[in-house]
């Protein structure tokens, strides 16, 4: 026989017990030796997962459904092998932005909205609220059974009770009273709860081992090891089917479903987030814990199916509810000692959830839904309050009472009607929204605001509509035929299969069009908007937060604030000691004397920001310092700053490419210049050569034979000669570029009558023309007008015109024409011939130095190469300009046009 | 940061390993009625595959580390909390 006294006695001292770890706990965190700083407190505390539900639950979905349960545990496996990945990145966010709460870390993310805060905090809290009547269920019912011992009776349905009478009530004010002891005793600016998670790892071990003692009391006492166990069970008939999935329409689909969503649960459950993120102590503890947690969820898992097999067969024919076999099968074996164990265990993972959720919870409640309110509500003057923490605290607390008290209203109305396992799931599947937006939020930069937003309303709205609403059908607070008709009898929008999609069960069916509608609508709108300036802000910060160094100074946001207001401010939220150690803290590390410097730099602004973000979230916080700063938070002055910053380093980018570009052309022409350089080498030894080797050869034949005829005697020195003028001219050509280019030409200007110039120069190539027998012709116009210039280089530029014409004309049939006449202000010369002609890809280069027209068939041109490029040296000296104009095969035309005011005119 | 990369490839591949195992169609081979020394190959063959992929997430995660730890970080945090 247990007395009733004695199960509330031992209950009582294992809360005290808990107690006294908790105190333990944060007296170590103060005095600096945290007993939580471990990479296996740190995976016993994320094992809060493990509530209730899996103590009782699983076993009595096993009973139902065999292997069912396990999604559930799949799921964190998975996501524990991306926790490093996704976790690690999160915690990294959450400590440098120093966010406390989901709802903190999705508002922050998307621009610090409160909007966004505020929906979040709703969603959480409305989703949590089944998941907290599930704890309530659980342990008044296990309270309710275990104080019958050592009879099994099954508590009735308590709908109908009036609440003062319902176990589930005092159960309710117990744990909140618990919650607000452990969690909010004291304001702190991280938020983190060093004792709390110490209790909440404690309470991890005790489930666990209960839940192993039970196990293996019932394969090993009860039963002769898993193979006896599951032997019998499969003669069975009807636990034949546990053993299998079934294999039926939709049962992959759904375990996937599942899998998922305990995926996405375990990630971002406010109870989850609160240990994993919030009270992460070292980044360093996510490498043990990824697979210290699955390997606690495995080995909570193992007895599942015994237990469940071994209640079915022991209780076949009774009416006892499978989600109590952990409890009632050591009763009904009188094992009193096993049953309380039992009982503790299942009223330690009910606890620890209840705990760490309303914590989380409240803290969302108080700084993302009633703080901003509170502070926009200007009778209030909050924000002229001089101390603000004892407020903070009492949000808190009346937070954590009304979420407790909404889980037992739920419980009342609605949570007896249903197992364990399925009230847990509608909660997983509101939480399960939150995916999008914080993993969109942390890995894709154009995420938007709008677009998260419109996705957690849509995915919020379908899990009302699939899940909620036909709970109230169900318990009568809507009409039945809203579940089997449709609303208003329209087929395709009933909620367990809207559009008509069938073959998945609730929560399958609710996770698909949840998340297809909360995924679609945030990428969607993603896509198509555009957001503003502190949300890209925002979206680097979380983004690439790895990439950035770790200082405070890398802010986006360029206010100050008088240092007496900032720390006012701090200490009203704070408090005086805190704020005051957090501000001398700051200063030791950057130097700073808060005597000599009375204006806070945007460095320390910003520290002050995300220290008032941990106590009040960060909408909250952007509001208050929003309040005291000087600037508005990048004034268009800033990003006209910024923008003109950024134009600069694309000009200067520009103009790097431009010089770049001009470098490789001069490095281009050079290497061409070399190369002309080289070929002219070879061009003047070969010319000079030539004459050089035929002198050379005449005077060896004269000198070998003296006695040659004085006819041929006169005929070779009149080739030497020429030869030796040819020699000459070659010589003096070299040396007159070699002037003009270095610019030591000797210019004499003077009045010069192109007529005269003319017929000197075709007096000078008389010879040449004789020779290859070209007909010449001049004609010039009347009254041509005299030029200043230098007549000499004028006569060399049209006898190097002429004799380049005569080189190219086939001898006996070439002609060359030259006009002379007024054109402009000057005079226009053109010599005009009949050979083949200049391509239009050389018109312009041959006219530089070095450079010669070699042809196919006529192979390498005569003369150095120099004679067109000193006759655009001198036309240029003039003033004028020289081209060519030709028709290939129809001859070419050199000109060139002087004006009649010459150098000297300027 | 070379092994932080392959460290996080792994993890991946881990993930992808267990997604496959743990889903249709592969995990409908085991879904039969055969049983090995009295147990479900079902029920060995989920924990057996769940155990393989702690085992495995155990061998990435504790490979060396390559020391990234933000001591200040951490420090800052903590000297905070103390009230």
């Amino acid at each position: 026989m247990l007395e009733t006294g004695t199960i509330l006695f031992v209950s009582f001292l294992y809360m005290g017990l808990l107690f006294a770890i908790a105190y333990y706990g944060d007296r170590r965190a103060d005095a600096g030796r945290s007993i939580i700083s471990n990479p296996y407190i740190y995976a016993l505390s994320m094992a809060v997962y493990c509530t209730a539900w899996t103590f009782y639950g699983s076993v009595g979905r096993a009973a139902d459904a065999g292997l069912g349960f396990l999604p559930v545990y799949i799921g964190p496996t998975l996501a524990a092998t991306l926790g490093w990945l996704v976790l690690r990145k999160i915690i990294r966010i959450s400590k440098v932005h120093r966010i406390t709460s989901i709802a903190d870390f999705i508002a922050s993310r998307y621009g610090k909205s409160s909007t966004l805060a505020a929906m979040v905090t709703v969603i959480a809290a409305l989703g949590i609220v089944p998941y907290i009547a599930l704890q309530l269920k659980a342990v008044s019912t296990s309270y309710l059974i275990i104080r019958g011992y050592p009879d099994i009776t099954m508590p009735g349905v308590s709908t109908g009770f009036p609440v003062f009478s319902d176990t589930a009530f005092y159960v309710a004010l117990i744990l909140a009273l618990f919650a607000v002891l452990f969690g909010t005793r004291h304001l702190d600016a991280t938020e983190r709860h060093e004792g709390l998670v110490a209790a909440i790892a404690f309470e991890s071990v005790i489930k666990l081992a209960a839940f192993f003692a039970v196990g293996i009391f019932v394969t090993y006492g009860i039963y002769d090891g898993f193979g006896d166990l599951i032997g019998r069970a499969a003669r069975m008939p009807a636990l034949n089917s546990r053993l299998t999935l079934g294999g039926g329409e939709g049962t992959y689909v759904n375990w996937t479903l599942a899998v998922f969503l305990s995926m996405m649960a375990v990630l971002f459950l406010p109870r989850q987030f609160q240990v994993a993120v919030v009270e992460n102590v070292n980044e360093d503890h996510l490498n043990r814990a990824l697979w210290l947690f699955p390997l606690y969820l495995l080995a909570i898992n193992i007895f599942v199916i015994p237990v469940a097999l071994g209640g079915v067969m022991i209780f076949s024919g009774q009416s006892v509810y499978a989600d109590t076999f952990v409890l009632t099968l050591p009763m009904v074996r009188h094992q009193q000692e096993l049953a309380l164990f039992a009982f503790i265990g299942g009223m330690s993972a009910a606890t620890g959830m209840v705990i760490v959720e309303t914590v989380a919870l409240s803290t969302m409640i108080c700084n993302d839904l009633v703080m901003p309110i509170l502070l926009r509500l200007p009778m209030l003057r909050l924000t002229e309050q001089s101390d603000l923490s004892a407020l903070l605290l009492t949000i808190r607390r009346a937070g954590i009472i009304l979420v407790l008290l909404l889980g037992y209203a739920y419980f009342h109305f609605i949570g007896e009607h249903y197992t364990l396992v399925s009230i847990g799931l509608v909660s997983f599947t509101a939480v399960a929204q939150f995916a999008p937006a914080i993993l969109g939020g942390i890995f894709w930069r154009a995420g938007s605001r709008s677009g998260a937003i419109a996705g957690l309303l849509a995915g919020f709205g379908v899990w009302l509509y699939t899940l909620v609403l036909p709970s109230l059908a169900d318990v009568g607070f809507l009409p039945a035929d809203f579940v089997t008709e449709g609303p208003f009898g329209i087929a395709m929008l009933k909620p367990f299969s809207l559009f008509g999609l069938q073959g998945l069960d609730r929560i399958g069916h609710a996770v698909f069009w949840s998340m297809l509608a909360n995924a679609g609508l945030y990428i969607g709108i993603s896509m198509f908007s555009r957001p503003s300036a502190i949300e890209h802000a925002q979206a680097a910060l979380f983004v690439d937060v790895f990439r950035q160094a770790e200082s405070e100074r890398s802010t986006v946001w360029r206010g100050t604030a008088p240092v007496p207001d900032l720390r006012s401010m701090l200490r009203r939220f704070l408090g005086r000691s805190q704020a005051d150690r957090a501000l001398a803290q700051y200063g030791v590390e950057h130097g700073i004397d808060w005597e000599k410097s009375p204006t806070a730099d945007s460095g320390l602004v910003n520290y002050a920001e995300k220290l008032l973000a941990g106590a009040i979230g960060s909408a909250s916080a952007r509001v208050m310092v929003g309040s005291i700063e000087k600037e508005a938070p990048l004034s268009i002055a800033e990003v006209m700053d910024i923008l003109d910053e950024t134009r600069q380093v694309i000009a200067y980018s520009r103009e790097l490419e431009r010089a770049t570009a001009e470098l490789q052309a001069a490095n281009e022409r050079l290497k061409e210049l070399d190369r002309l350089k080289d070929e002219f080498l070879s061009t003047v030894t070969h010319e000079l050569r030539t004459p050089l080797t035929s002198i050379r050869s005449i005077a060896e034949i004269l000198h070998e034979n003296p006695d040659i005829g004085p006819d041929r005697h006169q005929e070779f020195t009149l080739i030497i000669v020429r030869e030796s003028q040819r020699l000459t001219r070659l010589i003096t050509q070299v040396l007159e570029f070699q002037r003009i280019e270095s610019g030591r030409m000797d210019w004499h200007l003077s009045r010069v009558d192109i007529e005269e110039v003319i017929s000197e120069a075709v007096g000078a190539t008389r010879q040449l023309l004789e020779e290859k027998r070209i007909v010449l012709s001049s004609e010039l116009a009347d009254g041509l007008p005299e030029i200043e210039g230098d007549r000499d280089r004028l006569v060399q530029v049209l006898v190097n015109l002429i004799s380049n014409a005569v080189k190219f004309c086939e001898p006996e049939q070439g002609r060359i024409d030259i006009h002379a006449r007024k054109e402009g202000g000057g005079l226009r010369v053109d010599v005009a011939d009949n050979g083949p002609g200049i391509a239009s890809e050389d018109r312009e280069s041959i006219f530089e130095e070095f450079r010669q027209i070699r042809s196919e068939t006529r192979g390498r041109p005569q003369g150095t190469g120099l004679g067109l490029s000193i006759c655009r040296r001198i036309i240029d000296f003039h003033k004028g300009r020289i081209w060519v104009e030709s028709t290939p095969g129809q001859g070419a035309t050199f000109c060139f046009w002087v004006p009649m005011k010459g150098p000297s005119a300027g | 940061m070379t092994s932080l990369a392959a460290k996080a490839r792994r993890l991946i591949g881990i993930f992808l390993l267990g997604v496959v195992l743990f889903n249709y169609p592969v995990l409908s081979l085991f879904d039969r009625e055969i049983f090995l020394s009295g147990i479900p190959i079902l029920y060995l063959y989920l924990f057996g595959v769940w155990a393989l992929l702690i085992l495995l997430t155990a061998m990435v995660t504790a490979s060396r580390r390559s020391g990234l730890r933000e001591q200040g970080m951490d420090e800052r945090s903590e000297t905070l909390t103390k009230d």
